[in-house]
């Protein structure tokens, strides 16, 4: 069996099991979904009463939440078998059933589960979208659907390889810590806002270290068609994702060092 | 014949001073474990740290739009947001896992024997779940917040100190008083779990409603005017807008003895209804296991 179909074999055998507790994951679909919208409120609440956003708008941040809420959730519904690494396969020893299958561990721990409450950020993030690009009157031109979706696909790389970081970093830690929520859920919070109105300390450092501002900010400004305060050009703006895929690279090699290092629990 | 439950009488809201002793114990059993995860402590520090700064970032942009007076300036929003990181842990937005895992095994029967008020018993054990870990983040955030950011040149963006002494006294008394109302929101929830066993979805709908209504996502007072009437009377305002606007003197002097009055009442009322729901409860109640 190639490497797709064996994917395609875990996760639907973790839909199935999911299927099996059909109220459990309503309801923590709903939670998910209820915390999007709080974000997206959050937002709403401060433009009612201060009105712009140094020259922001109420629907082009939405845009911004959007996108990052929906890539997030894609990012984190493929790599939930890296998010939970530390509890369920370090601490137990159960990584060892890994390393003696024919496979590679990457393949079988994105096939560990395809958690479906994801869904729950997936589809709010997508309709607020939606939503914004009909209110700001974007036309709808297929290099702009197409650079968004890129900037997505990136970012859905740059969401799966801080996982993988997060993981990795089980290997010496044993549990996992929540220290990796920052770039994650801190990722998520601070994609959902213009990049300009932030420090420069953090721009640089969420545009070279962690390139975040690659897949969301870049990329989203040329999909508006506005002028970036910044100051980058259009023909950067679109390249932009490819620092997602280059990331997703890096934490691959850094994967396989832990790898290496990885040393049984013996329980 | 009818069983008689052991808590058929509604006792006084916080039991009596015999209660005290075993709810002493329980709270400091819950620091002595805590203070065993230094790490988990340092990273939980660091990530509330960098989200204090991006809140405080986004609405620094929002205020270097204002053009008219708003109900809160931005100093007094810095000291909100501070405080919010510093005293995250101590929201009820969480249930306590120890005791999901015991109401889902069944050893919650152990604690049906114990010769003690089963609400007082579990206040002192969701009281040391809800303000343990707050103290242990909370100090060296407000350490960072009010020394370590004037010093290294940040004075606009550090943690201002209270208002006044009297300020300072009416936010530690608010501050008690909400550990209190936090507690007891938390215990509803806990005894909530008599019903839903998981309490997967409980977990969930009260992030919610806590993360809104007390203020943490947006300061209350941002809101907008129409919300306010119904702001104001929410119990949840109570568990970090009003400490925090206390502390930063935006309610004034003369409004804090009425605001703690406020949280006292709401904290009674809700610790009354966990009673009642209590016994409801117990009488119900299927013991998991075997």
């Amino acid at each position: 069996m190639n490497a797709a179909a064996l994917l395609l074999r875990y996760l639907s055998i973790s839909l199935r099991g999911q299927l099996q507790y059909r109220a459990s994951f309503l309801m923590a679909a709903l939670g998910n979904l209820l915390n999007c919208l709080i974000e997206l409120a959050g937002i709403w609440v401060l433009f009612d009463r201060f009105g712009t956003l140094s020259g922001w708008s109420f629907a082009e941040v939405a845009m911004f939440c959007g996108a990052v809420n929906a890539t997030y959730a894609i990012g984190e519904l493929l790599a939930t078998g890296f998010d939970q690494f530390g509890t369920l396969y370090v601490k137990t020893g159960d990584f060892d059933r890994l390393l003696l299958r024919p496979r590679s561990t990457v393949l079988q721990l994105a096939g560990h589960e395809l958690s479906l409450r994801r869904l729950g950020r997936l589809l709010p993030g997508l309709v607020i979208v939606g939503a914004a690009w009909a209110a700001l009157e974007i036309p709808l031109e297929a290099d702009r659907v197409g650079l968004l979706a890129f900037a997505m696909a990136g970012g859905v790389a740059f969401f799966f390889a801080l996982m993988v970081l997060q993981a990795t970093m089980c290997f010496w830690t044993t549990e996992s810590l929540e220290l990796m929520n920052i770039l994650t859920y801190g990722g998520v919070e601070t994609a959902s806002y213009p990049l300009p109105i932030y420090h420069r300390l953090f721009r640089r450092f969420f545009t070279f270290v962690v390139p975040l501002a690659c897949i969301g900010y870049f990329p989203i400004v040329a999909v508006l068609g506005v002028d970036d305060p910044l100051g980058t050009s259009p023909m950067f703006q679109a390249a932009a994702p490819l620092a997602g895929f280059a990331f997703l690279g890096v934490a691959m090699g850094v994967w396989q060092l832990g790898v290496r290092r990885y040393t049984s629990t013996g329980s | 014949m009818k069983q008689t439950p052991r808590i058929a009488s509604l006792p006084p809201a916080f039991g009596s001073w015999r209660d005290i002793r075993p709810l002493v114990a329980v709270v400091s059993a819950r620091y002595r474990t805590l203070l065993q995860y230094r790490a988990a402590a340092f990273a939980g520090f660091a990530t509330q740290l960098f989200w204090g700064a991006i809140r405080l970032m986004i609405l620094a942009a929002f205020f270097a739009a204002a053009t008219e007076p708003q109900p809160m300036n931005l100093t007094e929003v810095v000291a909100y947001v501070w405080l919010g990181q510093a005293l995250l842990g101590m929201l009820p937005w969480n249930v306590d896992a120890d005791f999901r895992q015991q109401i889902r095994d069944g050893t919650v029967a152990y604690d049906l024997l114990r010769p003690l008020d089963l609400y007082s018993y579990w206040y002192g054990r969701t009281l040391g779940f809800r303000v343990a870990a707050p103290t242990l983040r909370g100090i060296p955030m407000v350490l960072f917040a009010m020394v370590l950011l004037p010093l290294a040149g940040l004075g606009d963006w550090a943690l201002i100190p209270p208002a006044s002494a009297v300020a300072f006294a009416g936010f530690v008394g608010s501050l008690v008083l909400a550990a209190m109302l936090a507690t007891a929101v938390t215990l509803l929830a806990h005894i909530s779990l008599l019903w839903t066993i998981s309490g997967v979805g409980v977990d969930r709908i009260l992030t919610v409603l806590v993360t809104i209504f007390s203020g943490l996502v947006v300061p209350l007072p941002l809101f907008p005017d129409w919300l306010q009437p119904f702001l104001n009377w929410q119990p949840f305002r109570g568990l970090a807008d009003v400490p925090y606007r206390i502390y930063s003197g935006n309610i004034p002097p003369a409004e804090i003895v009425p605001e703690l009055v406020f949280i006292l009442v709401w904290t009674v009322a809700l610790v009354l209804l966990g009673r009642l729901i209590l016994l409801r409860g117990v009488r119900r109640m299927v013991v998991q296991g075997g």
